[in-house]
C-alpha cells in the first residue's frame, strides 16, 4: 500500500477508485487503505468493479455511500468475464436508479456516442468510455468515436480502461478528454513509479497540446522559413 | 450457561450470546466504525442505532470497507 500511495503521488492523480470489500475479521491488524491514502487529500471514488448486474452494483454503491458519506461514485457493470466489456443495458438502468437516489454517477461505458448520450440524459455526471478492453493496454482503438462523444457532451469525459503507455494518455487528452483513469499500465509496468510520472507528464502535455490548437494536416510539404528575400 | 445463537459474519458462521446486539459484535471484533458500512440481512444499518439492534438466529451480518481497486 505504501508503493501504491507513492505511485499515486508521483502521477499527480486527484481521484482514486476504491472497491467495497469485507473487513478482514480474523486478521484485525491488516492495514487499512485510509491509513495510507488520506481521503481528505485524494478523492475516494467508490466503484463497482467486479459487479455483473444492476442489483450487485446498486448494493455496492449504497454501502459505499454509507462508509464514506459522499455521493460521487463510479458505476461499472460488466457483461462478459472474458472481454470485460460493460453491460450497457444494466449500466443505463443503474444510472437512472442511482441518479434518482441522489448519487453523482460517473459511468464506465463503451465508446458508443449514442449510448453516451443516453447516459447523459439519464443523469450521469461524467462519461467514461473505454479506450480498449480493461487491462489490455491496447490504447485508444476508436479515436473517431471518442472525438464524436467529445463534440456532443459538455460533461467531463474521462478515458477509462485500456491504456498501455503514457503516449496513450497524451492522445486521449489531445482528443479533448478531461482526464484518464489508469491502473494496469502503471501497476504492471516494469518500473511503476517512473511510469506514474510519465503518465503525469503525458496528461499535462496532451492537455496543453489540445488547448494550443494543432496545425492542419496537409498532404505535401510547406516550407517553414519565409520565401521572401531568397538569394 | 447462556444460550447461544448462530449468525453469519462476513460469510463465516459464528456462535454468539443470545442477547447480543450488533454493537457487541462491532466491539468484540474491534471494527473501526467510522471506516465501515454494516448490512444486516442485506439491509443497510444506521450505525448510530447498532446498540439497539438485537441479533437473531441465522442473521447475516456484512461489515465492509474500502480497499484499493478500480
Amino acid at each position: 500500500m505504501q508503493e501504491c500511495a507513492k505511485a499515486i503521488n508521483l502521477s499527480g492523480a486527484e481521484i482514486v477508485t476504491v472497491a467495497v470489500r469485507r473487513v478482514n475479521i480474523t486478521d484485525k491488524k491488516k492495514p487499512l487503505l485510509m491509513d495510507y491514502i488520506d481521503p481528505k487529500k485524494i478523492t475516494y471514488l467508490p466503484n463497482t468493479a467486479g459487479c455483473f448486474n444492476s442489483k450487485e452494483a446498486l448494493r455496492t454503491l449504497r454501502l459505499a455511500r454509507e462508509i464514506g458519506g459522499w455521493k460521487l461514485v463510479k458505476l461499472e457493470v460488466l457483461g462478459d468475464k472474458k472481454n470485460l466489456f460493460p453491460e450497457m443495458i444494466e449500466t443505463l438502468k443503474s444510472t437512472e436508479v442511482l441518479t434518482k437516489e441522489g448519487f453523482k454517477v460517473m459511468v464506465y461505458c463503451n465508446d458508443d456516442p449514442l449510448m453516451a448520450k443516453r447516459l447523459e440524459n439519464a443523469g450521469a455526471c461524467a462519461i467514461m468510455p473505454l479506450a480498449a478492453p480493461i487491462g489490455s493496454g491496447l490504447g485508444i482503438i476508436n479515436e473517431i468515436n471518442i472525438r464524436i462523444i467529445r463534440k456532443q457532451t459538455k460533461l467531463p469525459l474521462i478515458i477509462d480502461a485500456g491504456l498501455g503507455q503514457a503516449s496513450d494518455a497524451a492522445i486521449a487528452m489531445e482528443l479533448g478528454c478531461d482526464g484518464v483513469l489508469v491502473n494496469t499500465a502503471i501497476a504492471k509496468a516494469k518500473k511503476p513509479f517512473q511510469m506514474a510520472l510519465a503518465f503525469k507528464n503525458a496528461v499535462i502535455a496532451g492537455r496543453q497540446s489540445y488547448l494550443s490548437g494543432r496545425i492542419k494536416k496537409t498532404l505535401y510539404g510547406n516550407p517553414s522559413s519565409p520565401k521572401s528575400g531568397i538569394i | 450457561m447462556r444460550k447461544k445463537i448462530k449468525i453469519k459474519l462476513n460469510g463465516k458462521l459464528k456462535a454468539i450470546n443470545n442477547n447480543s446486539t450488533l454493537f457487541n459484535i462491532v466491539q468484540k471484533n474491534k471494527i473501526p466504525l467510522a471506516k465501515v458500512a454494516i448490512e444486516l440481512n442485506q439491509e443497510i444499518v444506521d450505525k448510530k442505532k447498532i446498540k439497539s439492534i438485537n441479533l437473531k438466529n441465522n442473521d447475516k451480518v456484512e461489515i465492509v470497507h474500502f480497499i484499493g481497486g478500480g
